[in-house]
């Protein structure tokens, strides 16, 4: 971490404390404003985001006490530091108790003064270090959910480990459900940029404006509502790796925009002016044919050649039937532990259906199929009838509690949506309807949204 | 030609002048000229803390500047202190175009042992190329070594060299 990586913002009325603190830090490199008051001091917190706050206990107005309070509102990581005078130190030992770092008794001493901000820089550094261990140890979390002994995911692996390795653009194709993100997690945690995040953005799910400003971030008033300062994702993914799923999904203006980041590696925040470098490494996914909407005309040709440098194909579950077992047996493990059941395995004609179904929504599909069945079940087997919310002909057979036509839409309808993940839009594809019909009838069935599903 | 200006205030140059004109070409590639500088030191005396407020002296310093003064640096044989401070060695304008340098703290005499008007020099010469490399924009280097590592106490000075790091100097030719 640089000095000029660090935001130092000087609290005092006196102008002579001011001055001579902004200059003392300025020759460290640090980025130093100062604030004349507690209110001048709570506009500058949102501008942006400060690492240091140091703050005069007497200020006229509202005073050091109750600014560090509202600080700690705002942003309770943000370090401060009060200074005071030597008939303040009960005041001080009160702003201790409330989470003040530390405090200085004017005048200090030149050698305690360079003690305090490198331990309160040392702080800050931790902090940011230990913010991206953990974003990185939640990233690979699931990484043992890819199974398999099929050739066909063997061979998926084997293309991990290798692209792992090299910094290259990498597009991940695969249908709805099969594990992209899985797929994409892996190669950040076998690549020499796993110390730092891998940064999720589900193209799809935004509209343009939104996916822009989730993407870049905004400065504050760049529009209506934009009341703070917000980093985007590229920011966030430096140093690591951006995955952008959905990237089908994109209009021409952000295949545009993505284009000039991937070739720059610069962008600026939505309504602001300073160009902001990033190191980040992208992993794309998408179930579109994207060579076909190059051919269309509605994906550009060079940002396709610029994310396709290696493609890795991951097969539909249908395709590789024989890990079927595996990730059933996978999830009940998992199920039983987070359900808190005894499920010790699945009965093998249950298993053979299971087999036999084509899986249209691939792994996750099964996943929730397993996770239903596992609530259902009583025993510790899942046996062919916890399946019959699935399987209903098997229902059907017993002659018993047929269900009415809107009983079967609205399963069908919430099975789709699992499939695509709540993507409505996809969902209305696979389905054969409008969008509107799709959110009438999520409205009438009073289906549950899906978590990726982004309002508007 | 523009020259960096030394101006001795109160003081005598005979000591140090050779040494400091001689490093200041070899850092920055300018001849120094010396200047009689016309500054009223009791104004910016404090007479709670005893001390000289070397912002104020600085403001003195560079109030009319000679039109070939690259930058102008103040010698002063009197304690000095910023605000904040308990006191300081020298104070620059980053990226401005004038520093000071105290020898008071920087005498053995200060701390009880005895004179060494040659270790003298030698101290006021890496504090006046480090305040000058404040105002060439320069910022604290985190090498041990280099001239331009902060030194809150005079042994931190003469720990360090009267050299820049490699990275300054081409910090230093880049700016």
């Amino acid at each position: 971490m640089k000095p000029s990586d660090i935001s130092i913002l000087i609290v005092d009325d006196e102008a002579s404390i001011r001055d001579a603190l902004t200059k003392w830090f300025e020759l460290d490199g640090y980025r130093v404003s100062s604030a004349e008051d507690a209110n001048s001091a709570l506009l500058k917190l949102q501008e942006g985001p400060w690492d240091i706050v140091m703050l005069d206990i007497k200020m006229p107005g509202i005073d050091g006490l109750e600014l560090q309070r509202r600080i700690k509102k705002i942003d309770k990581n943000i370090i401060t530091i009060i200074i005071t005078a030597f008939a303040a130190v009960d005041t001080s030992i009160q702003a201790l108790k409330e989470g003040a770092f530390d405090y200085i008794v004017k005048p200090v001493d030149p050698d305690d003064m360079s003690h305090l901000i490198r331990n309160a820089v040392e702080q800050r550094r931790l902090f940011y270090e230990n913010r991206q261990l953990r974003t990185h140890i939640e990233g690979i979390s699931f990484s043992d959910e890819i199974i398999g002994e099929s050739p066909a995911i063997k061979r998926v692996m084997e293309k991990v480990i290798e692209v792992a390795q090299t910094d290259s653009t990498v597009i991940i194709k695969g249908e709805s459900g099969s594990g992209k993100e899985l797929i994409a997690r892996a190669i950040h945690s076998n690549s020499n940029r796993r110390y730092f995040p891998i940064i999720t953005i589900n193209c799809g799910a935004y509209s343009d404006g939104l996916l822009e400003s989730e993407l870049f971030g905004h400065e504050k008033g760049a529009f209506p509502g934009a009341l703070y300062r917000r980093q985007g994702r590229l920011e966030m993914a430096d140093k690591g790796t951006i995955f952008l799923d959905e990237i089908g999904h994109i209009s021409e203006k952000m295949q545009a925009d993505i284009l000039r980041v991937i070739e720059t590696k610069q962008f600026t925040r939505l309504g602001g002016d300073r160009e902001i470098d990033v190191d980040f490494r992208i992993i794309c996914a998408t179930t579109h044919d994207l060579e076909r909407a190059v051919q269309d005309g509605t994906f550009r040709e060079d940002l396709y050649y610029r994310l396709n440098v290696v493609t890795i194909a991951i097969p539909p579950l249908r395709e590789r039937k024989l890990d079927i077992p595996a990730i059933a047996r996978f999830f009940i493990k998992k199920y039983s532990q987070s359900m808190n059941k005894n499920v010790i395995d699945i009965s093998n004609d249950t298993l053979e259906m299971l087999v036999e179904y084509n899986w249209p929504g691939n792994v996750r599909e099964l996943r929730n199929v397993i996770e239903r069945a596992m609530v259902v079940t009583k025993g510790n087997l899942i046996e062919l009838n916890d399946l019959s919310f699935f399987f209903p002909d098997a229902e059907l057979d017993s002659g018993e509690n047929i269900p009415s036509l809107d009983d079967v839409e609205k399963a069908h309808i919430q099975k789709v949506l699992e499939i695509t993940n709540g993507n409505i839009a996809q969902a209305a594809g696979i389905l054969k309807v409008s969008r509107l019909t799709m959110y009438n009838k999520i409205e009438k069935y009073q289906l549950k949204k899906h978590k990726n599903e982004a309002q508007p | 030609m523009p020259y960096i200006y030394i101006l001795p205030i109160e003081n005598d140059p005979s000591p140090w002048i050779e040494n400091l004109e001689k490093s200041i070409h070899r850092t920055f590639g300018y001849y120094s000229k010396l200047a009689s500088p016309d500054i009223c030191l009791e104004k910016t005396f404090d007479m709670k803390r005893m001390q000289y407020n070397s912002s104020q002296i600085l403001l003195q310093m560079i109030a009319s500047p000679p039109p070939d003064a690259e930058k102008i640096l103040g010698i002063v044989n009197i304690d000095l202190f910023i605000p904040i401070l308990t006191f300081v060695f020298g104070e620059a304008q980053l990226r401005g175009i004038g520093s000071i340098v105290s020898l008071h703290r920087l005498n053995n005499k200060f701390y009880g042992l005895p004179e060494d008007k040659e270790l003298l020099s030698e101290r006021l010469v890496k504090e006046a190329i480090h305040e000058l490399g404040h105002n060439f924009g320069l910022v604290h280097c985190a090498n041990q070594e280099c001239v331009m590592k902060s030194s809150t106490y005079v042994e931190d000075i003469d720990h360090k060299s009267v050299e820049m790091c490699d990275n300054c100097r081409r910090e230093l030719r880049s700016l």
